[in-house]
C-alpha cells in the first residue's frame, strides 16, 4: 500500500486531500503520477511541470524511486515565510 | 529549536532566550516575517496557511542542519506559525547567534531564503473576491540561487 497526499490548491483541484494505493511495483513517483492521472481532467495537473513533490516527506524529483509502504505527497510551489 | 504552532510568539521572550543561551557568542540576528495589508491586487484582510505536519519540521530541521554546515553557529531558533493569521501579525521568526556577527547575519538570510523555498508551507490571502492562494514568486527562488555555491563561508 502506498499512501498519497495532495495539499493546497492542487488538494482544492483534484478535490481530495489523500488516498491509498495498492502498490502494483511502481518505479518512480512520475509513475504513479500517471496512473492518477487516469482519474480524470483534473488530476492531468499532477504532470505539470511546477508541481512538486516529496517520498517520506523528504522533498525528491518526480524521478524518485518507491517502494511499498512509502507516503508520497503532490503539492504547488511553497509560499511560507 | 523548531516550532510550528498556531499561537503567536513574543519576540522579545526569543530573543531573550537566544542571548541567555549564546554561550559566549558575540552576535544574535534576528528576522521576523509579518503579514503585510496589502498585495499586488489589494488590500488584504489575512492570510491561512496551510502546511504538511510531519513535513515541515522535518524541512526546517534540515534547512538548519544545512545553515550549520555553511557556517559556525551556536543557538537557532524557527518558528512558523499555521493557520490564520491577521494583517501586521507575525508569521515567522528566525534567531541565530554567531561568534561573529557576519555569520549571524548571513545564516539568518539563509534559512529564510531556504525556508521560503522548500518548506511545505501555502499562502492563501484573503481578498476582497475571497481568500486567494498567494502563487511563488521568482525573485524567493533566486534569493535561494545565489546560496548554491556558498559553503563554509566562515
Amino acid at each position: 500500500m502506498i499512501q498519497i497526499k495532495f495539499f493546497a490548491s492542487l488538494r482544492e483541484s483534484i478535490g481530495t486531500s489523500s488516498l491509498n494505493l495498492e502498490y502494483a511495483g511502481e518505479n518512480t513517483v512520475a509513475d504513479v503520477a500517471h496512473e492518477l492521472v487516469e482519474r480524470g481532467e483534473n488530476w492531468r495537473l499532477l504532470e505539470e511541470r511546477d508541481v512538486l513533490c516529496a517520498v517520506n516527506q523528504t522533498l525528491c524529483g518526480k524521478d524518485a524511486k518507491i517502494n511499498d509502504g512509502d507516503e508520497i505527497a503532490f503539492f504547488p510551489p511553497v509560499t511560507g515565510g | 529549536m523548531i516550532s510550528v504552532q498556531r499561537d503567536d510568539f513574543d519576540h522579545c521572550e526569543q530573543y531573550q532566550a537566544l542571548k541567555e543561551e549564546a554561550d559566549g557568542d558575540g552576535a544574535v540576528v534576528t528576522f521576523t516575517g509579518l503579514v503585510r495589508d496589502f498585495n499586488v491586487q489589494g488590500a488584504v484582510s489575512g492570510i491561512h496557511i496551510e502546511h504538511y505536519p510531519g513535513m515541515t519540521e522535518k524541512s526546517l530541521m534540515r534547512i538548519c542542519s544545512e545553515a550549520r554546515k555553511r557556517w559556525q553557529l551556536g543557538q537557532i531558533r524557527v518558528i512558523h506559525r499555521v493557520g490564520t493569521i491577521g494583517p501586521q501579525e507575525q508569521i515567522v521568526f528566525v534567531g541565530v547567534t554567531s561568534k561573529h556577527r557576519k555569520s549571524a547575519f548571513e545564516a539568518c538570510e539563509f534559512i529564510i531564503d531556504y525556508l521560503k523555498t522548500s518548506a511545505p508551507l501555502w499562502k492563501q490571502e484573503g481578498t476582497s473576491e475571497g481568500m486567494k492562494w498567494v502563487a511563488s514568486r521568482s525573485s524567493d527562488q533566486e534569493a535561494m540561487d545565489r546560496w548554491a555555491n556558498t559553503t563554509n563561508l566562515s
